[in-house]
């Protein structure tokens, strides 16, 4: 299976998906510090979360997949939504909150 | 020219009618991304480009125009993107 097949079957096989730097306990990137805490204020409980340390060949293939060159990158119902930036934007709008509670 | 120089230059296809570009790279020297080199940096740009583009795409504009630099000089970006009309 190639990467980009791997990805489209975790982006689509989970709800929540964040490509991420470490893990939700122990993020390695600011920015990837931020995506969790964003999902877990959202109340989102089942986070599937992709460490890009440990996978390199995902690391460089989900900055393809998405046309996107940074990390972190969420995923909901297959759908990129956007990086930290974006996240923090439409937390604070309450429209992650919106597009959250759709795909519930 | 110093990466913020570049990035200036490159930011030029957007036509932008403000640009700030505020490197923050200090704050994160020496944890582990920064050991490669690559700056951070806070980009605000106004630009009518992004006139009718979501935010998705208005970032994607940007790191198109940014091209090779988000490989290695830029470590880690943030993008906040208006136009004329909403600042």
């Amino acid at each position: 299976m190639s990467v980009q097949d791997t990805i489209r079957q975790q982006v689509t096989g989970h709800r929540v998906v964040l490509y991420m730097k470490g893990t939700p306990d122990f993020p390695q990137c600011g920015f990837s510090a931020n995506a969790v805490r964003i999902l877990q204020m959202c109340g989102v409980q089942d986070i599937f979360a992709v460490n890009v340390l440990e996978e390199p060949e995902i690391r460089q293939g989900i900055k393809e997949y998405a046309n996107w060159p940074t990390i972190p990158q969420l995923y909901v119902n297959g759908e990129f939504v956007g990086g930290s930036d974006i996240l923090t934007e439409m937390f604070q709008n309450g429209e992650l909150q919106k597009v959250l509670k759709k795909a519930a | 020219m110093s990466t913020e120089g570049r990035m200036r230059e490159l930011l030029t296809v957007l036509a932008p009618e403000s640009l700030d570009i505020a490197d923050d790279s200090a704050a994160h020297a020496g944890h582990q991304g920064a050991r490669s080199g690559g700056g951070h940096f806070v980009i605000t740009i106004v630009s009518p480009r992004f006139q009718g583009q979501d935010r998705v795409a208005r970032h994607r504009l940007v790191y198109a125009a940014l091209g090779n630099l988000m490989r290695k000089e830029i470590h880690a970006l943030s993008i906040r993107a208006f136009t004329p009309d909403e600042i």
